[in-house]
């Protein structure tokens, strides 16, 4: 992408220097330009407005070609997007053209988060384009950008002022995307009518604070054309692929028992004005837009978020370098220290179950022990009975020794006695 | 990707290189151009000539006027303006290349120069609020070889290795005055050769789909390395007013494609490849640098990828979610077999514990029973010993009681009662 050239002519210490021939560098545009086409272009249009509001009809007539579109019922239960690409060319230009349809679109009973699908989809886009970026290995040269470049808004011609819908769905998108409002289905309002519309509706966008795009005004080739095109916002279009007859030309128009509204009339309605400004004189600086305004907002808040800052706080610039070192030190540190609390953990769950096993062990030991003094009282009890009854045995000898000793004698006696 | 419409009608935006082009013009382009060689090759006449400007004078002295003991690398930045096109030209010089007896590491200034120049563009690109770009790297080296009509020196294979991969090297024989068609023709095909042996890769011209082209780009690769001519006096010939050297015997033309090919250096350099220059630097040099610093940066010293010699596709930050998810894995792994091993010890312990209990419990029984058996032993010897001991004194009761009664007997025989 051409970010790369961007105009430092003003900060340079540098000499001016007049050439004494024809060198040959005025060819660089060329040059450049050579390349763009070989490698292609790219243009990414987001429709949001309401089922049938022209959306479809609206993209054939501006790309003069059929483009698949089944007619949206409005049964939707959300707002969904749908995004078609096809691959256009028109003499040795290639356009790969991304239409996106909010299919679904006011439908709801509640619309109150209609906006949101919308927002997330331009925000998608500009998150692949981040990572990508971001990537170590990246190719950025043939990468398929499918940031939303513009989108057309479409405004019901209900000839009074815009819906709340618009204004809210407007707001939340003017800072992520170039809007250009649009009154669809032009055919239906009168010039009068269309003069105070227009008017009620630029005034109401100003005053709630809602960006549109503005036609730029800075390149004298085309500042004028802009500057007048900016005066006739929005631009009301009429759309239409069928042909009709008139005088002895065929014209794109839609034909009324009143008359034949034809769409490349200036005087009938906006739709040249809006091909002018969208396709033919304008669509590289939406591009640009889109990369320099649009997309670096988006980057910046998400780096933001992420922690990146430009400077630390002694307000010294941070090189990349040392920016992802801090988050990679940072990172492993955190990684450390998870590991450390887990073998923390496991160290007091050792100790903890250590300690209750060593107090069971204690209980049983003393539970033995126990035991074992009761044995040990037993035993001794034992040891008594056997020693009484020792004693009582012996005790119980001596008697009955006695007793023989003394019962022989007196028959000893007797026997003296008799004799 | 995109299906193949074809378009009805004019649409436009055939218009877009056109838009593009005014853009480009509007901005303004840069070049920074890097000269190498030896003092005294021609270096700043040469440069003078290619841009038909006083960028090196008398007030502004060319690299060779400035005598240095070491490399310089020194910029010199002008403005261009040519058919309503800006130029900021930016020429960085290397006094001192060469010069010294040891010329050892001479590139190393030269490699840290570009090296700082794609950092301060890392940098830029990288930082959070990027505003303007200011692109300074070197988008092209011409590297001079002294006309020796042998072949390359060691210290032009050195550098040219070197810095193939870091900058668009176009090798380009200086002086070529010197040398005659044939001895030249030598001279270049002993270089190329020395080129090849060598894998150095010089510049090379892209393919296109153009024919034309194509054989123009032939025809300049046959007569690589470019043999040049430079001057900074203007001299009469036949009535026209040319750049050349005046000799005695002739004027060698430096414009002159007979005599030497600087018109195809110019033309190749300024009027059709100066864009393709920087793209080759910003989309594979810039690339090189940008996805080795930033693997640098997310491995810091694992070599796991690195060993398997691929860099990753994605950014830093994404490689660190990367790794924080394995190592989050790794974590789990980590405490389940703490886990494990944790329960296993836990297990041996209890049950341990278990057999120490019943051990003791079968030990209490078995002393129980002993003790029991005791007990009943004893209760059982004493059993007997009363039933002999009761029937010892019955008996002894008896016979006294018959001794009673046998006494009693007698004595009543004695007292003669008896018959």
């Amino acid at each position: 992408m051409a970010a790369t050239d961007v105009d430092v002519f003003s900060n340079e210490e540098k000499r001016n220097l007049s050439l004494g021939g024809h060198v040959g560098f005025d060819s660089l545009p060329d040059q450049l330009v050579s390349k763009s086409v070989t490698q292609g272009f790219c243009f990414n249009i987001l429709c949001v407005g309401e089922t049938g509001i022209g959306k479809s009809t609206l993209m054939n007539t501006l790309f003069n070609t059929m483009f698949e579109n089944e007619e949206a019922s409005h049964y939707q239960n959300g707002v969904y997007l749908r995004p078609r690409t096809y691959d256009l060319q028109e003499s040795n230009v290639h356009l790969k053209l991304t239409i996106v349809d909010t299919v679904g679109f006011g439908d709801q009973i509640n619309k109150e988060d209609s906006y949101k699908p919308i927002v997330d989809y331009i925000d998608t886009q500009f998150e692949n384009y981040l990572q990508e970026e971001l990537k170590i290995k990246r190719s950025l040269f043939n990468y398929h950008d499918t940031r939303i470049h513009i989108c057309l808004y479409f405004i019901a011609p209900t000839g009074h002022s815009l819906k709340s819908l618009d204004l809210v769905t407007m707001k939340k998108l003017d800072s992520k995307v170039n809007i250009i409002p649009i009154i669809a289905k032009a055919d239906t309002i009168s010039k009068s009518e269309l003069h105070k519309f227009k008017i009620k509706i630029m005034s109401e966008l100003v005053s709630n604070g809602v960006q549109i795009y503005q036609f730029p005004t800075d390149d004298e080739a085309v500042s004028e054309i802009n500057a007048s095109m900016n005066a006739h916002l929005p631009f009301a279009v009429v759309g239409s692929v069928e042909e009709v007859k008139v005088g002895n030309k065929t014209v794109r128009a839609r034909q009324y028992p009143w008359g034949v509204v034809q769409v490349e009339n200036e005087s009938h309605c906006d739709f040249v004005k809006l091909r002018e400004m969208l396709i033919r004189v304008n669509m590289e600086d939406l591009r640009e837009q889109t990369h320099a305004r649009h997309y670096e907002l988006y980057r910046r808040c998400k780096l933001e978020e992420m922690g990146f800052k430009d400077t630390d706080p002694d307000s010294q610039p941070f090189s990349l370098q040392e920016t992802y070192e801090a988050k990679r030190k940072e990172f492993l540190g955190d990684l450390q220290r998870k590991e450390e609390e887990m073998r923390q953990m496991f160290v007091n769950k050792v100790k903890e179950t250590e300690a209750e096993l060593k107090e069971k062990e204690r209980e049983l030991h003393e539970k033995f022990e126990q035991l074992k003094r009761m044995h040990q009282d037993e035993k001794r009890k034992v040891e008594e009975k056997r020693k009484e009854l020792e004693d009582e045995m012996n005790a119980f000898n001596r008697r009955k020794v006695a007793c023989e000793t003394l019962s022989s004698q007196p028959l000893k006696k007797d026997k003296d006695k008799k004799n | 990707m995109g299906q193949q419409k074809n378009l009805d009608g004019y649409v436009g935006f055939a218009s877009l290189p056109n838009q593009v082009y005014r853009k480009s013009v509007k901005r303004g382009f840069e070049f920074t151009l890097m000269v190498v060689g030896e003092s005294g090759l021609g270096k700043s006449t040469l440069i003078n000539s290619l841009f038909l400007t006083d960028l090196y004078s008398a007030e502004y002295p060319g690299p060779s006027h400035r005598i240095k003991k070491t490399v310089q690398v020194e910029q010199s930045k002008v403005l261009i303006k040519e058919g309503g096109v800006q130029l900021l030209l930016t020429i960085v010089d290397t006094p001192g290349f060469g010069d010294a007896v040891d010329n050892s590491n001479c590139w190393q200034p030269i490699i840290d120069h570009i090296d700082s120049k794609f950092e301060d563009y890392l940098n830029s690109e990288s930082r959070v609020n990027r505003r303007q770009m200011p692109d300074s790297r070197i988008h092209c080296c011409l590297y001079f070889i002294a006309p020796s009509g042998h072949g390359l020196k060691p210290l032009d294979i050195e550098f040219m290795k070197r810095l193939h991969e870091k900058v668009n090297v176009i090798p380009l024989i200086a002086k070529a005055d010197t040398l005659t068609p044939e001895e030249c023709q030598q001279f270049k095909k002993q270089i190329m050769r020395e080129i090849q042996e060598h894998k150095i890769k010089i510049y090379e011209f892209p393919e296109t789909d153009d024919e034309e082209e194509n054989r123009l780009v032939k025809k300049i690769k046959d007569k690589l390395p470019l043999a040049v001519v430079g001057s900074n006096t203007i001299i009469e010939v036949n009535g026209k007013r040319v750049r050349g050297r005046q000799y005695p015997w002739g004027v060698a033309e430096v414009e002159n494609s007979d005599h030497c090919d600087f018109t195809i250096l110019r033309d190749m350099l300024i009027r059709t490849h100066m864009q393709d220059l920087k793209d080759v630097t910003n989309n594979v040099h810039y690339e090189n640098y940008r996805s080795r610093k930033l693997a640098a940066v997310t491995y810091n010293g694992v070599d796991n990828n690195k060993a398997k010699g691929q860099l990753s596709t994605k950014s830093p930050l994404a490689q660190m979610e990367e790794e924080r998810r394995e190592h989050v894995t790794k974590m789990k792994k980590m405490e389940m077999e703490m886990e494990q091993v944790f329960e296993m010890k836990v297990k041996e312990k209890v049950q341990k514990l278990k057999d120490s209990e019943a051990e003791l419990q079968r030990r209490h029984e078995q002393m129980k029973k002993n003790l029991e058996a005791q007990h009943k032993e004893l209760e059982e010897k004493r059993r007997v010993f009363e039933d002999e001991r009761s029937n010892w004194e019955l008996q002894q009761r008896l016979e006294q009681q018959k001794m009673e009664a046998s006494r009693t007997l007698e004595k009543n025989k004695k007292k003669g009662k008896i018959f």
